[in-house]
C-alpha cells in the first residue's frame, strides 16, 4: 500500500532540492541548464511566465517521478537513501541521454542538430550528456538526481 | 594549387565546404564547422580531397544559381562542355517533416550540356586533419562505406561506377549530350544511416535547395543599387551561421595565411564577440530579423557561463573552444604552423563589452523586450566596464605582443555605457544605475578626446598617448562618439588614407606585425560608411564601394584581407566581418542616398547627386 502523505511531501521537498541544486549550479556559472525554462518553453515563449510555468511543470513531474521511485521501494519492500540515490543516478542517465535526445523532437521551440537554415526556433538542443550547456552539465544534473533519490529515499516510509 | 580566391563556399548552416574552380573539395569539415576535416587538401596536399572534374585539359566558369548557395560550375572541354552542381541539401522545417533525410550530404550532381566528356571522380577521406586515411568498404550497389571514427561513418553513392582504393574512391565516366551522373556523400552517427536515392531524386533536392535559399533571399528588404553583392554577402552569413544554436562563426577555415607564406595563422571557426553589434546591424539592416534575434539571444544566453566577463570568443553553443595547437601539415602555400583552436580565447578585449550591449541595444530599438535576465546581465556589463575600462587589453586586432591602452576598446567602452545610460533613461533596464552609467561614459569620453588625438599626427591614434594610426578608430563616426564631418575625424581620416591606404582599400595598421599582411578587408568597407555617414559625399563614398567591390573573387567572396598590387585575397575565407562590412556599408549608402533624395543605380557614383552633409 502506497504511503501517499510521504510520496506528497517527500516528492515535494525532494524537487525543491534538485531544482535549487541545479538553480544554484547555474547561478554559480557552473552549468546553463535551466530545467523550469526549458519545459516553461513548452508551453509558453515569454521567458519570465516560461520560468514560472516550468516551475510548476518541474513540481508535477518531480512528483510524477516520485511516484514510480515509490512504486520502486514498494516493490522491493525498503525504501532507504542507498536505494533512491541509486534510482536517482538511473533516473538523470536516462534524463542526460534519452530525455535529452527526445527533447527537440517534441519541444515546439527548440532546434534539432539537424536545424537549419530556417532560423524560427531560438532554444538550442542540449546535445549529448546536455554538454551544449556546458562541460559541467551532466555533473550537476547527476548530483541533483542523486541528491533528490537520496532525499526521497531516506523519507519516504515503506 | 589553386590560389584562395578561386574556392566558393557551399553549406547546410551547420558545415560548410569549399569548392575550387576545378571541382575539387578541398576543404571539408564534418558534423560541425569546427569538428576535424574530412577533406584538407586546402592545408595540405595529403589532407583529402574530392575531385569531379573532365580528364585532360579544360577551362571552368562558375556561378551560384541566382539568389542561392548552390554552385554550378561549366567545365569546358576540346569534346564537349559538362555542368557540375554542388551542394548541400537545404530543406524548409515544414518539408522535413516528410523526408527522410541524410544528417548531412554532400550533393554533386553532373549533367554534359554538349558532345561528350570524360568524367573523373577521385575522392580521398583522410580523417582527423589528415592524419589517417578512412577504412573503405565496398557495399555492393549501396556504394562505399567509410569508417572515419568510433561512431561515425561517410556513405559514397553514385550511378557511376567507382573502385575503391585505400581510403577514398576512383571512377571514370563518359557524358554524353543529355547524360549525368550523380555523386552523394553522406555523414552518419546514428546508424541506420540514411542513403538518399540518386537520379531523379538528386534533381529534386537541387530544386528543392534552391527554392529554400530563394525563399531566404526573398526576405532581403535591401533595395539599394548594390543587391547583387548584398544579397551574396547575405548568402554568405547565412551559410556562417549555424543555426541549432543561432552562432555566427567567423570564417569556415583555419590557418590560410594573413602574410603569404607566414605565421599569422589562425583558427577562425568560432564565434567572435568583436562581430556582434555590427553582425546585429547587417542582419536587421537587412530585413532578417529573426536571425538577428537569434544571434542576440546566443549573445546573451551562450557566454552566461562566463558573465559579467565576456570571452573574446567561444564555440557555437557558447563552450570553450578546443586549446591551440598546431597539427603537421604543410599548410597553404607553405605557410606554417597549420593551427585549430584559438589562443586569443586566453586574451582580455574590453571593446566586447560595448559589442553585446550595442548589439542589444539594436534589438530593443527593432521592438524586442528584455527579460529580468538579460537586464541583470547588460547592469552586471556596464559595472564591469566601469570597474575595468582603464586597464589595458589586447584589442580587437588580438595582438599578442602586449596589452595596451587601445582606442577602439575604450571607445567600445564609452559605446557600452552610453547604451546602458540611454535605455536606463527610456525605462528599459530595471535598475537604477543610470547616472553611474552616464558618469563613466564623460569620464572615458574625456579621457578619449585627450589621450587619444594626437596634435602632431593631427589624428586619433591607436592607443593612449601613442603616434601609430589605426582604422578601426573610423567606428566613432557611427557609433555617435563624435560627428564624421568634425575636423578631427576629418583630419584622421586624411591621415588614415595618406598612411594606410592602398587605392580603394585600407590597412588595419602599419606596425608591429603588420609587415606583409594584406590590407584589411573589413576596413576598406568602415572608409566607405564613414564617408557615407557625413565625411564626405555620396559620390565619394560610393565610388570607394565600387572600387572596391571588384576584390571580391568571381562568385562575389571576400577573404579577411587582400593583398592590393596583385588583388589575391589573404587570410581565411569567406570572412564574416568582411562580408559584414560590405553589408553595413551598403546600408549607410542606402540611408544616404535617401537622405540626400538620390537613387542612383549601380555605378551612380559618377551620375552622383549633389553632396550633403549629415545634419
Amino acid at each position: 500500500m502506497m504511503n501517499w502523505g510521504d510520496w506528497l511531501l517527500w516528492g515535494f521537498v525532494s524537487t525543491l532540492l534538485l531544482t535549487t541544486l541545479l538553480s544554484g549550479s547555474q547561478g554559480l556559472g557552473w552549468t546553463r541548464i535551466n530545467l523550469p525554462f526549458m519545459l516553461g518553453t513548452l508551453v509558453s515563449p515569454n521567458r519570465d511566465r516560461a520560468e514560472l510555468l516550468g516551475f510548476g511543470i518541474h513540481l508535477v513531474n518531480g512528483w510524477f517521478f516520485a511516484l514510480l521511485y515509490a512504486a520502486a521501494f514498494e516493490s522491493a519492500g525498503r525504501a532507504g537513501w542507498e536505494r533512491g540515490a541509486a534510482i536517482g543516478f538511473l533516473h538523470a542517465l536516462f534524463v542526460l541521454t534519452i530525455g535529452m535526445r527526445l527533447l527537440p523532437s517534441v519541444h515546439p521551440r527548440m532546434a534539432s542538430e539537424r536545424h537549419g537554415p530556417a532560423a524560427a526556433k531560438l532554444l538550442e538542443p542540449p546535445g549529448f550528456f546536455a554538454l551544449h550547456y556546458g562541460v559541467q552539465t551532466p555533473l550537476w544534473t547527476l548530483a541533483a538526481h542523486v541528491v533528490y533519490g537520496g532525499v526521497f529515499g531516506t523519507f519516504y516510509r515503506v | 594549387m589553386p590560389g584562395i580566391g578561386d574556392y566558393a563556399l557551399i553549406g547546410d548552416c551547420r558545415s560548410a565546404a569549399l569548392v575550387s574552380r576545378g571541382g575539387s573539395i578541398d576543404w571539408l569539415c564534418w558534423p560541425r564547422f569546427d569538428s576535424s576535416s574530412i577533406f584538407g587538401r586546402l592545408l595540405d596536399p595529403k589532407a583529402g580531397h574530392w575531385r569531379l572534374s573532365p580528364s585532360g585539359n579544360f577551362r571552368s566558369e562558375r556561378t551560384y544559381l541566382p539568389g542561392t548557395n548552390v554552385l554550378e560550375t561549366r567545365f569546358v572541354t576540346g569534346t564537349g562542355v559538362v555542368s557540375l552542381t554542388d551542394l548541400m541539401p537545404v530543406a524548409g522545417e515544414r518539408e522535413k517533416r516528410s523526408l527522410l533525410e541524410p544528417e548531412h550530404e554532400l550533393l554533386r550532381v553532373a549533367v554534359c550540356e554538349k558532345g561528350s566528356v570524360d568524367l573523373e571522380c577521385d575522392l580521398a577521406i583522410r580523417a582527423d586533419y589528415g592524419a589517417r586515411p578512412a577504412r573503405a568498404r565496398v557495399c555492393a550497389s549501396l556504394g562505399v562505406r567509410f569508417e572515419t571514427g568510433p561512431g561515425t561513418a561517410i556513405w559514397l553513392r553514385s550511378d557511376a561506377p567507382l573502385a575503391a582504393v585505400e581510403g577514398g574512391a576512383t571512377g571514370r565516366v563518359r557524358l554524353r549530350a543529355g547524360e549525368r551522373a550523380c555523386f552523394s556523400l553522406v555523414y552518419a552517427s546514428d546508424g541506420p544511416a540514411v542513403l538518399p536515392e540518386l537520379g531523379e531524386p538528386s534533381l529534386r533536392a537541387i530544386e528543392r535547395s534552391a527554392q529554400e535559399w530563394r525563399r531566404w533571399s526573398g526576405r532581403l528588404s535591401y533595395a539599394g543599387p548594390y543587391r547583387e553583392a548584398v544579397l551574396r554577402s547575405a548568402l554568405v552569413l547565412k551559410l556562417l551561421s549555424y543555426s541549432p544554436s543561432g552562432a555566427l562563426i567567423a570564417a569556415p577555415t583555419t590557418s590560410l595565411p594573413e602574410r603569404a607564406g607566414g605565421d599569422l595563422n589562425w583558427d577562425y571557426r568560432y564565434c567572435w564577440l568583436r562581430d556582434a553589434s555590427l553582425t546585429a546591424e547587417a542582419l536587421f539592416g537587412l530585413g532578417y530579423t529573426e536571425e538577428a534575434q537569434g544571434w542576440i539571444s546566443w549573445l546573451l544566453n551562450a557566454t552566461k557561463l562566463t558573465q559579467p566577463r565576456l570571452r573574446v570568443l567561444y564555440d557555437v553553443f557558447g563552450n570553450r573552444p578546443q586549446p591551440e595547437r598546431s597539427l603537421p601539415l604543410a599548410g597553404w602555400g607553405g605557410a606554417r604552423p597549420v593551427r585549430v583552436g584559438n589562443m586569443a580565447l586566453e586574451q582580455k578585449q574590453l571593446d566586447v563589452y560595448g559589442e553585446v550591449v550595442h548589439a542589444a541595444t539594436q534589438f530593443v530599438e527593432r521592438g524586442g523586450r528584455f527579460n529580468r535576465d538579460s537586464r541583470r546581465l547588460l547592469c552586471s556589463i556596464g559595472e564591469h566596464v566601469l570597474e575595468h575600462w582603464e586597464e589595458a587589453d589586447a584589442g580587437l586586432w588580438e595582438r599578442r605582443s602586449r596589452d595596451r591602452q587601445n582606442t577602439h576598446s575604450k571607445l567600445l567602452c564609452w559605446t557600452a555605457l552610453d547604451r546602458l545610460s540611454l535605455l536606463q533613461s527610456e525605462g528599459k533596464l530595471c535598475e537604477e544605475r543610470g547616472e553611474r552609467f552616464a558618469a563613466g561614459r564623460e569620464r572615458i569620453a574625456d579621457a578619449i578626446r585627450r589621450r587619444a588625438w594626437n596634435e602632431r599626427r593631427q589624428a586619433y591614434v591607436d592607443e593612449f598617448d601613442g603616434t601609430e594610426l589605426d582604422a578601426s578608430v573610423l567606428a566613432m563616426s557611427w557609433l555617435g562618439f563624435e560627428r564624421a564631418d568634425s575636423p578631427r575625424m576629418r583630419a584622421t581620416y586624411e591621415a588614415l588614407r595618406g598612411e594606410l591606404g592602398s587605392g580603394p582599400l585600407l590597412y588595419r595598421y602599419r606596425d608591429g606585425d603588420s609587415p606583409g599582411e594584406g590590407a584589411f578587408g573589413v576596413c576598406g568597407f568602415w572608409a566607405v560608411r564613414y564617408l557615407a555617414v557625413g565625411g564626405g559625399s555620396y559620390q565619394e563614398a560610393a565610388g570607394a564601394f565600387e572600387r572596391i567591390l571588384p576584390y571580391g573573387n568571381d562568385v562575389g567572396l571576400f577573404a579577411e584581407e587582400t593583398e592590393p598590387s596583385s588583388g589575391e585575397p589573404l587570410g581565411n575565407f569567406p570572412q564574416a566581418f568582411t562580408h559584414i562590412g560590405l553589408i553595413t556599408a551598403a546600408l549607410a549608402l542606402e540611408e544616404r542616398a535617401g537622405r540626400d533624395g538620390a537613387l542612383p543605380g549601380p555605378g551612380g557614383a559618377q551620375k552622383g547627386s549633389p553632396a550633403l552633409r549629415e545634419a
